[in-house]
């Protein structure tokens, strides 16, 4: 790389970047208020992680402090990063499929079904019916296991500690049908390129519905803790605050953007596997701050119940697996498919040069670019809110790194 | 030695008498009688919050874990002494030690029965208010000695958070000071003994002394003794998901059980006071209105009661035990336990015992409420963010205590009190 | 459950595949005859009460996607201008490139004349291929007055052997019109993509990214920084002269001082 970026750059006709890079500072400015700043205060730097309690997993967040006062945060990641789109060069379309579930590993059947999705639309094949309605099962039961860790760990963050343990005595049950499906409870590799590799073991249903009816009352016991409790609504309600246009320029997609009023779900936008034949809503918040984006997974919840009610019953008879080559080559080409995953939107830009192997593997993860808008959120208040903003993001450093 | 033993006759503590063997015997008993409570506390603490968040809790150590806390006061005393490089040794020294003293002297002046106490100082309030406040001096020492960020911040939160409901914590005290002058001969006093005399007297514990302000005020002392000992929801100065562990981070091993020791220590205090000052100290319940012999006869035997249910639901424990040859030695111990349990029951119905056993169990049976909430407060409530706290603190409980304060205060004057 | 022959549960073969499947090879395209040729290797008959994937009525012909058959090429021959998303392709989807046209490509190509360098459909994706110079401007285009809010993705695919390997690959979505548009342009070795920070605020850490994998400069970036790597790596290992061996050689030679076995 050479140093001298103008030199670099001189012969380039850009219009006017210059004034817009200003405009971007200017906006980028710490709200400016006048009662805000503090001229005459020593600040503290405070380096949060990567070993922290709360920063869920290795992130390290370096805030700027004056007192308990956030100025600035920056943070550093990359602790766990593996260099997963390297690996997916070096390997087969079907070699590269387990990998995908170690990214954001409390949702791993969604990042397979993103991956199996992205390969079999670059292979211009569809998987057949049956595999689409296990597809959306298994990631709607996902989504559930998903979002209840992420309240556990929330309620820790802001220091209620029980829901932890009741969220995870639920999702027990979710990955022990996971378990009697694939054999696998966290890394699932549920789904194969085409389809699925395996068909739903005998009771699969009656397992669903079962979950379904037991986790209902479950998850109003969680509301009874928290929605009103009145330490939980001082704790969240106006904290970390993102409106709707700056959740749009930050590129914030799942709950988070939803919660700031934006009714934008990739399942009723974009539908792909079977989520067009079912009916749910998309719940919206108003206000964009901890509390609603806390009511809007609640509700995505009831939602997913809603989707897997629906789709369990009405499972089609037939193959699971769709015509499928043994040595996958898809054509020269690139493609780019995104899913709606528990943390947003999940995507997949593959380019194929007509061989066995990938030739470039984008993944587009949510938890990264919904991280960065962290510092926009948390900028003006005070240490215990970053936790709580951490947490209510729902990061997973494994999607984060990658 | 027949003088010695006499004492147990006397009406008086025996620093006021200056009777320095007995004295040094009840500091004794106090000590150990709080270590061993901080130790129950402990595996109580784990045992009632796992089940609160559907788990067992220990289970290893010992039969249902019975054991746990020793094992643990064992693994902290071996294990290695850390002191940061940077830190200010002998101010890192010193914290915890300041820390253990403050919520150890606070026990001086608390009356575990009419003579059940080390001594009666007749500024006793005032000395408990002073001792205790004292304890921040070592937690800020603790977090300042660190040289560490974390430490730093939880100190500073604490000393704030201790000013501030210092404050709200003295207004409820001195309501309830101000009640102690309802009684007929209208002597008010700072002795904690003449206090709970003066709740027998008044034939009504301060709690329901002119309700809802007797209760009011004790209702703030209760909110702010909990922010006082650094617990759930106000463990600010220790969030463990903020401050990793507050501003004792950087302690390990000796140094550290030292601050533990001294949390449940203080706890154990602030909830004696409370009970010394709203809930009638060592007084039996419903002592005036379910009275006479046949009462006193009836009440006398839950001391002995107590033990026996615990002996039972020990035994139950062990009769549940697996049959596994695995579970032969625990079984044993459970059972040995509730021997010792159901032998305390027998020995607590000797006629001797059993009378003087009184006021320390009902005491120690209202103190132990409060241990339970909490406990409870710990599994339920979310953690207050500090300016919250702070909110609470300035803008709630110190007008209410004013207010409480004026309506005691004036009502008399009036001739109006109920 | 119609897959009741314990055989086909057998999860190691798991889609018995009809050997009527030949109809396929006169498809023009050869990776198609390469994938139906894998096909007629030997395969498990099917069970007798299942019928083939492609004949099962329960994978129904109305449905809008192309589904496991590819079209015929005359039928794929009309796209859809500004055809919708990639998830709800009217129009057959077929393996080819087809160029696009719509209002959107005729108004940046009134803009920009040769800067648009191709607008193509590829499975139903649109995408631009932009002349690197214009970059800038058509992606500021696309944000002011195209309502393309949304970045979704900045990454970069790394060809070695064309004569400006970087190509800089910009994944927009528009929340009103539903439309997800790729702007592609290419950069060479030394030359620096523009950072389009000041129209999304999200590309920051997603071209930071690019830098750091790639070794692509963004000018105009406000922290052109490594972001996932620490600043001292050596080497952009997304690209494709970064091999995973000699990597791993070379640490194990300076870190454990022995040569690796790899």
């Amino acid at each position: 790389m050479a140093d001298d970026t103008k030199s670099r750059t001189a012969h380039l006709d850009l219009d006017t970047p210059e004034s817009q890079i200003e405009t971007y500072m200017h906006r980028r400015a710490a709200p400016a208020r006048e009662e805000e700043t503090y001229l005459d205060a020593n600040e503290l730097v405070l380096n949060m992680g990567p070993q922290h309690p709360s920063t869920h997993g290795v992130l390290r967040v370096i805030l700027k402090l004056d007192g308990e006062k956030v100025l600035g945060t920056e943070c550093i990641i990359g602790y766990l990063h593996r260099g997963v789109e390297k690996i997916a060069e070096n390997r087969t379309y079907t070699m590269f499929n387990p990998y995908v579930d170690r990214m954001d590993y409390v949702a791993a059947v969604s990042n397979g079904l993103g991956y199996c999705e992205a390969v079999e639309k670059l292979l211009n094949i569809e998987a057949p019916p049956r595999a689409q309605y296990i597809r959306v099962i298994l990631a709607e039961l996902n989504r559930l296991a998903s979002h209840m860790l992420w309240l556990g760990t929330h309620a820790l963050d802001i220091g209620a500690i029980t829901p932890l343990f009741y969220t995870f005595r639920d999702r027990e049950e979710i990955l022990k049908i996971f378990e009697k499906y694939c054999g696998a409870r966290l890394t699932t590799h549920a789904f194969r390129i085409g389809g699925c590799q395996y068909e739903t073991y005998e009771g699969f249903e009656q397992d669903v519905i079962k979950f379904c009816k037991f986790v209902r009352p479950k998850i109003d016991e969680y509301e009874t803790l928290l929605t009103t409790n009145r330490i939980w609504v001082e704790r969240t309600r106006g904290v970390g605050v993102i409106s709707a246009a700056d959740a749009i320029d930050f590129g914030v997609t799942g709950p988070v953007l939803r919660a700031s009023g934006v009714k934008w779900d990739l399942r009723k936008a974009q539908p792909y596997a079977a989520y067009k034949n079912f009916e749910f809503d998309i719940p919206i918040g108003q206000n964009g701050d901890t509390y609603d984006r806390y009511i809007v997974r609640i509700a995505e919840m009831h939602q997913s119940l809603r989707i897997i009610e629906q789709a369990v019953g009405a499972i089609p008879e037939g193959p699971i697996m769709g015509k499928v080559p043994k040595v996958m080559k898809p054509p020269v080409g690139e493609i780019y498919h995104s899913i709606e995953a528990p943390k947003g939107e999940l995507g997949y830009f593959i380019v194929s040069d007509g061989s066995t192997q990938p030739y470039r593997v984008r993944v587009r993860p949510p938890s990264f670019v919904n991280l960065q808008a962290l510092d926009k959120m948390v900028r003006g208040a005070l240490v215990a809110d970053v936790v709580a903003v951490i947490g209510t993001i729902d990061i997973v450093l494994g999607e984060v790194d990658r | 030695m027949q003088q010695f033993l006499n004492y147990l006759n006397s009406t008086q503590t025996p620093g006021e008498t200056g009777n320095f063997a007995w004295a040094t015997i009840y500091i004794l008993i106090i000590f150990g009688g709080i270590s061993v409570a901080v130790i129950a506390m402990n595996w109580l603490e784990r045992k009632v919050l796992a089940h609160m968040q559907v788990r067992l809790g220990p289970m290893r150590v010992g039969p249902h874990g019975l054991l746990q806390p020793i094992a643990d006061a064992l693994k902290l005393l071996i294990k290695e002494d850390i002191m940061p490089a940077e830190a200010d040794r002998l101010m890192f020294w010193m914290a915890p030690v300041i820390v253990v003293i403050t919520a150890f002297t606070v026990f001086i002046v608390i009356p575990f029965g009419p003579t059940h106490a080390v001594t009666d100082m007749n500024i006793g309030v005032l000395f408990m208010l002073g001792v205790s406040s004292l304890g921040v001096l070592g937690i800020i020492m603790a977090g300042w000695a660190s040289n560490s960020h974390y430490p730093l911040l939880g100190a500073l939160r604490s000393s704030s958070q201790m000013v501030s409901y210092e404050i709200a914590m003295g207004m409820a005290v001195i309501s309830a000071i101000l009640m102690t002058t309802l009684t007929a001969d209208g002597a008010g006093t700072l002795s904690m003994i003449q206090i709970v005399q003066a709740q027998d007297k008044q034939q009504m514990w301060f709690l329901f002394r002119m309700f809802p302000f007797g209760f009011l005020a004790f209702f703030i002392f209760a909110i702010a003794m909990v922010a006082e000992t650094n617990r759930a929801p106000f463990d600010l100065p220790e969030a463990e998901s903020e401050l990793v562990a507050g501003f004792h981070t950087e302690y390990s091993g000796f140094r550290w059980s030292l601050f533990f020791l001294a949390e449940y220590a203080a706890m154990l205090a602030v909830s004696s006071i409370a009970v010394t000052l709203w809930m009638g100290g060592w007084m039996r319940p419903f002592s005036h209105w379910l009275a006479g012999d046949t009462w006193d006869a009836f009440f006398s035997f839950f001391p002995a009661a107590t033990f026996f249910l615990l002996f039972v639901v020990a035994l139950a424990g062990t009769v549940r035990m697996p049959k596994h040859a695995a579970f032969k030695i625990q079984k044993a111990g459970l059972g040995a336990f509730a021997l010792v349990l159901g032998g305390i029951g027998v020995l607590l119905l000797i006629p001797p015992v059993k009378d003087r056993i009184q006021d320390i169990y009902w005491f120690v049976a209202k103190v132990s409420v409060f241990m339970y909430a909490y406990i409870w407060y710990r599994g339920t409530f979310p953690r207050y963010r500090f300016d919250q706290l702070m909110k609470l603190g300035w803008k709630v409980m110190i007008p209410v205590g004013i207010a409480v304060l004026i309506v005691v205060a004036a009502a008399p004057a009036f001739n109006f009190v109920w | 459950m119609a897959n009741d022959n314990p055989q086909d549960k057998d999860h190691l073969n798991p889609h018995p595949e009809k050997p009527g499947e030949a109809q396929r090879t006169g498809q023009s395209d050869p990776t198609l005859e390469q994938w139906t040729g894998a096909t007629s290797a030997p395969q498990p008959a099917p069970p007798a009460g299942q019928p083939p994937a492609e004949a099962s009525p329960s994978l129904p012909a109305s449905d809008k996607k192309a589904g496991a058959t590819p079209l015929k090429p005359e039928e794929a021959a009309t796209p859809k201008p500004a055809a919708q998303g990639h998830a709800a392709p009217a129009k057959p989807a077929g393996p080819a490139i087809q160029p696009w046209s719509g209002e959107i490509v005729e108004r940046l190509q009134a803009r920009f004349g040769s800067g648009i360098r191709g607008a193509n459909t590829y499975l139903g994706q649109n995408y631009f291929v932009v002349d690197p110079s214009v970059a800038y401007q058509v992606l500021a285009l696309m944000h002011d007055e195209e309502e393309f809010d949304y970045l979704v993705d900045v990454t970069a695919v790394h060809y070695p052997d064309r004569e400006q390997p970087f190509e800089v690959v910009w994944i927009l979505y528009s929340f009103s019109r539903n439309q997800r548009v790729r702007v592609k342009a290419s950069y060479g070795e030394n030359q620096a993509a523009p950072s389009v920070v000041s129209l999304w605020v999200t590309a920051n850490w997603l071209e930071r990214e690019v830098f750091d994998m790639f070794g692509v400069r963004f000018d105009g970036h406000p922290d052109m920084r490594r972001i996932l790597l620490p600043e001292e790596w050596q080497g952009h290992p997304l690209r494709k002269d970064y091999g995973i061996i000699q990597q791993d050689q070379q640490w194990v030679k300076i870190n454990l001082g022995i040569e690796s076995g790899q």
